[in-house]
């Protein structure tokens, strides 16, 4: 009988809707992070790191990149003879088949999963944060305290307190309440979305709640555990964790990177984060350029000048273009003398010659204001952006533009041009 | 597959001067990103050669990390494989490999066991991109015994550390000279042979009852008259980087946009992944016309240098025209003109280093060491 002491069940299953034309045609965890990682290489090197070597990750929404990049888990050390990684995505079953339909549902459709590796706990995750964590010391802390269920949780700032799922402990971290998102906060340590339950405990609450609907852990699982007696510790964690949620906090998320000395440091020998990484060629640095403040990956070649930005690999950069403040992803391309302030290009987009982008003053934008907001230029895969034209701020553009799209040779601020995918 | 690979790694060579002191030349660090040895293993796995045997034996440890998967070249199949034969004791020999032949006599049984037709012999001290089928092809259509691959090397170049090959128009090698004190041409071996298999296994087994143990001038050269050898004349870029000087120059070449574009455009040259963060560069770094690795940390100028992975470089300093090898500290104020920085070293701040008109092997043996 194989008998793991904990896995790690992922869920890697939502859209990330907030990051618009990003998560057009990919799942959040597969967007490209910080010149090389993509989102659910944090949490996955996490496991590696901490000792576990079997995790389900559950995939529902535009799972293809998301698949390729997690293979059979080789980046990670996760090809095992027993365990490793294994996708979940929802499947049919004789009655009763459904999508699924909340972070709970999703588990409580793979239990069968669960139960093969005989665990006696099981560690819930989810595939969009940006940290690095022990789960051993946090397994360590769960078995100290005997409890049935131990949330992580981070301090906030007491004036931001008010935005987030809060816990209310006693001295010894034991948790007396809940409160989401609370005019008036009595605790300030805020739920990080990651559990260790005893799977007999998970399993019980899995399977009492599988009627209800969209059934969700922050919702349905923890409550009921609560009111059922269990024991609930909250596991403060003090370290760097960000919720790359949303276009704003993912730009600056991957600006934090760039740092002298950045508080989310990459380069520490012993926490490696792993990657699939299809290029391994040195980055060609040409006679002319500058790269200052920057973090570059590999196989890229520059010509122009780069500041302050994250460029991914394999990107190639003309003459006399400037890029300030921006994130350039896998594969992209740029022209000569184009300049590019406080972007967001997804992967294998091109652009022109002469093109500017993120020119003006800042305007609401008129598909999506709480989406393309920030004064970002958002630029979603496989675009071209044609020679000569401008862009606004707070823009959006998606698929092959052609010149003609841009009234008078612009996209002003707050416009948008979505050719290709969902609309958003 | 019709054949099986087989590439000798062992050798060394006194023109590395240093930088031979820690590793084989099959081991020497290439190009930013590569080893010397992973050109020959990703043309053979580029050329569907599944099999394939690595023959080590000087100071092979730091090889033999790098070969401790095969999973980055995609040998490590059930058909097929990636084989390191380093030299054992057994109860009938007690030498080391006295030769490339006698190297791969010791293994002879590898050979016997396998059902491939043909063998092809690769160097691993070469850079090059080369579909072996195309010579594997050449030498069926000759009907040769054995194919040499040959490289016209520019004129007034210095070739007296090759073979040097002549042949006739019929591409047949009529003369073959190792390392001639005056070169009578300038085509030179490559260091990359096409044999059938049974043919060379008789060969290896009359070599070791005559007691000879070189490839070259008790195989190559003995049978010159007596078998049908040929030559393969390779037009593309190819390089030898068993001398300092060579090893500089071949590494240089990758500033260059057709050589790099060359080597990275498919089938691509594959190496271990090491897992490094990208390259960051902070407020002052000057970086012109270098390629800079995975890893490396930026603070002053670089110019016209290639900086393996995981280089930090210190403020106020000067990188020029000189390659620093993988995990090196550069301190600040420190100046690296015409240099090769030895890896996993560290270069106190405030010094400086230059190899005047030629150029320097910089190793100051101050390792770093984890706590």
């Amino acid at each position: 009988m194989i008998h793991k002491e904990m896995i790690a069940m992922l869920l890697a299953g939502g859209q990330g809707s907030r990051l618009g034309v990003l998560t057009s045609n990919v799942a959040k965890p597969a967007v490209a992070f910080g010149g090389k990682y993509r989102i659910i290489d944090f949490p996955l090197s996490n496991c590696v790191n901490s000792g576990i070597d079997t995790v389900g990750v559950l995939t529902q929404y535009q799972p293809l990149r998301l698949n390729a990049h997690i293979g059979i888990g080789i980046p990670w050390d996760l090809d095992r003879n027993h365990g490793g990684v294994t996708v979940l995505p929802p499947y049919e079953k004789s009655d009763n088949s459904e999508w699924y339909t909340g972070t709970a549902n999703a588990i409580y459709q793979n239990l069968n999963y669960i139960d093969s590796y005989h665990p006696e706990y099981v560690l819930i995750l989810s595939g969009d944060h940006i940290y690095k964590m022990d789960y051993e010391v946090m397994l360590d802390f769960h078995k100290e305290n005997n409890a049935d269920v131990t949330i992580a949780a981070m301090p906030v700032p007491w004036e931001e307190a008010n935005r987030f799922g809060l816990v209310i402990t006693d001295e010894n971290k034991q948790i007396l309440e809940f409160e989401e998102k609370p005019e008036n906060p009595r605790s300030n340590l805020a739920s990080m979305g990651i559990y260790i339950f005893n799977w007999s405990v998970l399993r019980e609450a899995l399977v009492t709640m599988s009627e209800q609907s969209n059934c969700d852990f922050g919702k349905h699982i923890i409550p009921y555990c609560r009111e059922n007696g269990r024991r609930l510790f909250a596991y403060e964690y003090n370290g760097y964790w960000k919720d790359v949620g949303t276009l704003g906090s993912y730009w600056e998320a991957n600006m934090e990177l760039i740092d002298l000395i950045p508080e989310f440091n990459l380069y520490e020998e012993y926490w490696k984060i792993y990657t699939k990484s299809e290029a391994i060629e040195p980055q060609y640095i040409a006679e002319d350029a500058v790269t200052e403040r920057c973090i570059i990956g590999e196989d890229t070649e520059i010509n122009g000048k780069i500041y302050g930005s994250v460029i991914g690999s394999g990107v190639v950069i003309g003459k006399n273009s400037v890029i300030r403040d921006s994130i350039i992803m896998e594969n992209t391309v740029i022209g000569d003398n184009v300049t590019i302030t406080k972007s967001i290009l997804a992967e294998n987009v091109k652009v022109g010659d002469n093109v500017e982008l993120g020119i003006g003053e800042e305007a609401e934008n008129q598909l999506n204001k709480s989406v393309y907001s920030f004064g970002l230029v958002t630029i979603g895969e496989n675009s071209i952006i044609p020679s000569g034209v401008k862009v606004g701020k707070n823009t959006a553009i998606f698929g092959e533009t052609e010149r003609g799209d841009y009234p008078d040779g612009m996209l002003v601020s707050g416009g948008s041009i979505i050719k290709a995918g969902d609309k958003v | 597959m019709k054949a099986l690979g087989i590439i000798l790694a062992g050798g060394n060579n006194s023109k590395m001067q240093e930088l031979s002191n820690k590793r084989a030349i099959a081991a020497m660090p290439v190009g930013g990103s590569y080893r010397c040895i992973d050109f020959a293993l990703s043309n053979m796995s580029n050329s569907h050669i599944q099999k394939v045997a690595v023959l080590t034996q000087y100071n092979a440890r730091s090889l033999n990390e790098h070969l401790s998967s095969s999973k980055w070249w995609d040998f490590g199949r059930k058909q097929g494989g990636l084989y390191v034969f380093n030299p054992t004791v057994t109860s009938d020999n007690a030498w080391w490999y006295r030769g490339t032949a006698d190297a791969m006599y010791r293994n002879v049984d590898f050979l016997k066991k396998s059902h491939e037709p043909y063998v092809i012999i690769a160097a691993a001290d070469c850079v090059y991109k080369m579909d072996y089928n195309k010579i594997l092809e050449y030498h069926i259509e000759k009907k040769a015994d054995i194919t040499i691959v040959c490289k016209d090397m520019p004129v007034g170049e210095d070739v007296s550390r090759f073979g040097v090959v002549r042949m006739n128009e019929d591409s047949r090698i009529v003369e073959f000279e190792e390392k001639p004190m005056v070169a009578q041409s300038n085509t030179i071996s490559a260091g990359i042979y096409v044999i059938r298999r049974r043919q060379l296994i008789e060969m290896l087994e009359r070599c070791a009852e005559e007691n000879r143990h070189d490839f070259v001038t008790d195989i190559l050269i003995r049978y010159k008259n007596m078998k049908r050898i040929y030559g393969y004349k390779m037009e593309e870029y190819w390089s030898n980087i068993a001398t300092v000087e060579s090893y500089y120059r071949t590494n240089m070449d990758f500033l260059k946009p057709e050589v790099r574009k060359y080597f990275r455009n498919e089938p691509k040259i594959y190496s271990k992944v090491d897992d490094l963060p990208p390259a960051k560069y902070n407020i002052g770094s000057e970086v012109r016309n270098s390629l800079i690795s995975s890893g490396c940390i930026i603070n002053s100028k670089v110019e016209n240098s290639i900086l393996f992975k995981k280089v930090f470089v210190g403020k106020n300093c000067v990188v020029k025209n000189s390659i620093v090898l993988n995990d090196v500290y550069i301190g600040d104020n420190t100046h690296i003109e015409n240099c090769i920085v030895e890896s996993r070293d560290t270069l106190r701040a405030n010094t400086y280093f230059s190899g005047g008109d030629g150029i320097k092997v910089v190793y100051e043996h101050n390792e770093r060491y984890n706590i």
